[in-house]
């Protein structure tokens, strides 16, 4: 299968798409729970497409919140995708065009934020087929679980909600292992996210703002510490 | 078939998260040549993904333990680099065997 190509983009989203039916099916059942109509749930989900963010908007429409509140609570969410646009852009080739750019900024997620960037170079077919499967998997599972959503055990679903989980999981520890510097960096990044957690003053920072945090602080340290080799860049990481 | 107040609440989040994600895409063109800007790049994947994963995903189950365990399950599956379907669908079986065992135990 060619590195660049469309079906090796459906193929790598496809474990995506798995962990995306999951949490969609959460976040359909929570929808229909907060008084919106299986219809109104899907169709969040396939403009949105983010999980953090629609969750988070869900008792602002239940409760008939502010556009305001619901704009500035998005942007705070959200704001990690900034980072993560950012960082793909340097691994575009040559087939990414300007227009282009319109379509592959709208699924830039975590998870495929994290699959796109274990590529050396990302193509623009390769990333429309990491888009597409999980944009199928996000939107369906939110059909099923806000239409039907009580057809599964809770224990299944609970089960299923840590799926996304493995996957970053997946991404990242392979890597760690490799390199003591991603290795660092992931450790920091995770006691500073428990310091959130757990810290009573410090958990009352909102959710995006505590990503965003951890993130630019650890990869500032050990990129001030350990920084990367300009030689063995092109390296697959 | 749907409310005014819906499809505002929805052009909202729709514009902002997509805003976004488009601007540093579109601002973003050249290869950046800063060492420490190549170097924190490289480490910020890494550290999105860890500090999303935990403690979220221990708390992801509702039982600490169980999100554990799917977690540890993970993490041996990683170590034997088995894929990205394998150890998402590791970590899930893994809860669901955790939960299922504590409905009878509690």
């Amino acid at each position: 299968m060619k590195e660049n190509s469309f079906l090796k983009g459906i193929v790598d989203g496809l474990s995506i798409c798995f962990g995306y039916l999951a949490v969609a099916f959460a976040f359909g059942i929570s929808a229909v729970g907060n008084g919106l109509t299986p219809l109104e749930a899907t169709l969040i989900s396939m403009t949105n497409l983010t999980s953090a963010g629609q969750f988070a908007a869900l008792p602002i429409i239940s409760a008939g919140g502010g556009l305001i509140e619901m704009a500035l609570t998005q942007l705070v969410i959200n704001l990690r995708y900034m980072l993560m646009s950012i960082s793909l852009t340097q691994k575009f080739d040559s087939s990414i065009k300007f227009y282009n750019r319109f379509l592959i900024a709208f699924g830039v997620t975590d998870e495929v934020f994290g699959v796109a960037s274990s590529k050396q170079k990302i193509g623009k077919k390769y990333m429309y087929g990491l888009i597409l499967t999980p944009f199928l998997g996000w939107s369906l599972g939110t059909f099923l679980g806000a239409s039907a959503g009580n057809i599964l055990p809770t224990v299944v679903t609970t089960a299923l909600s840590v799926a996304i989980y493995g996957m970053f999981v997946a991404i990242v520890f392979p890597v760690a292992k490799k390199e003591t510097s991603v290795a660092i960096c992931a450790t920091i990044a995770i006691l500073l996210s428990c310091a959130f957690e757990f810290i009573p003053f410090l958990s009352a920072v909102p959710e995006g703002f505590v990503v965003i945090i951890c993130a630019v602080v650890a990869s500032a340290v050990m990129a001030a510490l350990a920084p990367i080799n300009q030689d063995t860049e092109v390296q697959d990481v | 078939m749907f409310s005014m107040k819906f499809l505002l609440y929805l052009l909202i989040m729709a514009g902002v998260t997509y805003l976004i994600r488009l601007i540093p895409i579109l601002l973003v063109k050249k290869q950046i040549k800063n060492r420490f800007l190549l170097s924190f790049l490289h480490y910020v994947p890494y550290a999105v993904l860890s500090s999303m994963t935990v403690p979220a995903c221990f708390m992801a189950t509702g039982h600490i333990a169980t999100g554990i365990i799917g977690f540890v399950a993970a993490l041996i599956l990683a170590w034997k680099n088995q894929s990205l379907v394998t150890v998402a669908a590791g970590a899930s079986g893994a809860v669901l065997i955790a939960e299922i065992v504590m409905m009878y135990l509690i």
